[in-house]
């Protein structure tokens, strides 16, 4: 470990433990909540300003220390930030399609629900389509 | 004096994240549900990555960067394609 | 210019990425990276996509800092909402909500916004009604949640697009 001014310890310390008790309970929630739905919205938390923070502590660490320009860091915050949303989404999707197909109460189930498949065509495929 | 305070706080730090691994890895094996274990195999790649990054830190090397963007994209891949795999093939539970 | 950049903001992109993968700004990883970038460029116009059309470039800047503001407030309720664990009321709920916005990629920028939120997810869109499935999970206030979704991101989101 580098020699590094006091000042710049205690924010990178503090950044890394902010970042890391987000992460935590995130997946605290993730592993508390009580249904699929409850449980999609906690790692959100670790992903967002969890790692937003463990990486900005990365960046000031390494700029000031003077080691490297703190490039990989952005690449890893720009990659996550853009792919949890996608990666939400879709598992979002596979669990309303699975949880439609066997008709759980839980899920809303509009007037028009039948219509509403048909009109959104391969985006949601019929339980009995032939693969 | 600062080389301490980073010690310990980058210590406490990865034990937070271990047990956010942890809390992940019950919700992997618990389920009940298939999409409930891809959710948090998603949370348990993301912890990963972050106590990657920690390490980086500690030892000051930049190969543990490059360690931590090969699980994200390999994670996020990963999760899409069983995401898919639900909607589309049919799971044995 | 259109023919051998035809995405011209995607292939600088595509090449500040290179050079922050590589950490370096040597003229070889430079030529390297614009011959991919450009490669992917014309690779990208083989796919045809469709053109988002920006109106106002300003109101991006607004935009991404209310999101963040968002974010970290949303960050902070769900953290609060964790601790509290088993003692509190499942409050979650899902939300339907129509939507004026029809431009895909709007759509698209809308749906990462409100899933980034840890507060709230997007679930599906229903493109013959535009209406849209939101799960939120802490559903006291609902009249709050269609304010904010759609007096600020979407009005902004309009402003931008269309």
């Amino acid at each position: 470990m580098m020699d590094i001014p006091v000042w710049l310890a205690i924010i990178v310390g503090l950044l890394s433990l902010i970042g890391a008790v987000l992460t935590l309970l995130g997946c605290l929630g993730l592993a508390r909540f009580d249904s699929f739905y409850e449980r999609i919205h906690a790692p959100t938390l670790g992903t967002s300003f969890g790692s937003i923070a463990v990486l900005l502590a990365s960046i000031l660490y390494f700029s000031v220390s003077g080691q490297r320009f703190a490039a990989h860091e952005i690449i890893i915050l720009i990659f996550v930030s853009v792919t949890t949303p996608v990666t939400m989404m879709l598992l979002a999707r596979a669990a309303l399609y699975r949880d439609r197909a066997e008709g759980n109460a839980i899920v809303p189930r509009s007037a028009g629900d039948a219509l509403e498949n048909a009109a959104a065509g391969d985006d949601i495929p019929q339980p009995s389509s032939p693969q | 004096m600062s080389s301490d305070i980073l010690h310990w706080s980058l210590l406490i730090s990865q034990v937070l994240l271990a047990l956010a691994m942890v809390a992940a890895a019950t919700r992997m094996i618990r389920g009940p549900r298939a999409q409930d274990r891809i959710l948090g195999l998603d949370a348990f790649y993301v912890a990963a990555m972050l106590m990657l990054v920690l390490f980086g830190i500690r030892i000051g090397s930049s190969v543990y960067f490059e360690v931590a963007l090969v699980i994200g994209i390999l994670g996020f891949v990963g999760t899409v394609a069983l995401a898919k795999f639900l909607m589309r093939g049919e799971v044995i539970e | 210019m259109s023919k051998i950049l035809p995405y011209p903001l995607l292939s600088l992109f595509l090449l500040v990425m290179w050079l922050l993968l590589q950490q370096s700004v040597g003229l070889g990883h430079i030529l390297l990276g614009a011959l991919i970038a450009i490669l992917a460029g014309r690779a990208m116009a083989a796919l045809q996509p469709e053109r988002p059309r920006i109106r106002k470039i300003g109101k991006i800047v607004e935009l991404i800092w209310l999101v963040s503001l968002d974010i970290l407030r949303s960050n902070i309720a769900v953290a609060r909402l964790v601790i509290a664990g088993k003692r509190r009321d499942t409050t979650s709920g899902f939300l339907v909500l129509p939507l004026e916005l029809r431009d895909r990629s709007a759509l698209a920028v809308l749906a990462c916004i409100i899933t980034a939120t840890p507060g709230s997810a997007w679930l599906e869109y229903d493109a013959a009604r535009g209406s849209v499935l939101i799960h939120v999970l802490d559903l006291v206030d609902e009249q709050a949640w269609v304010d904010i979704i759609k007096n600020t991101y979407e009005r902004l989101l309009l402003e931008i697009f269309q």
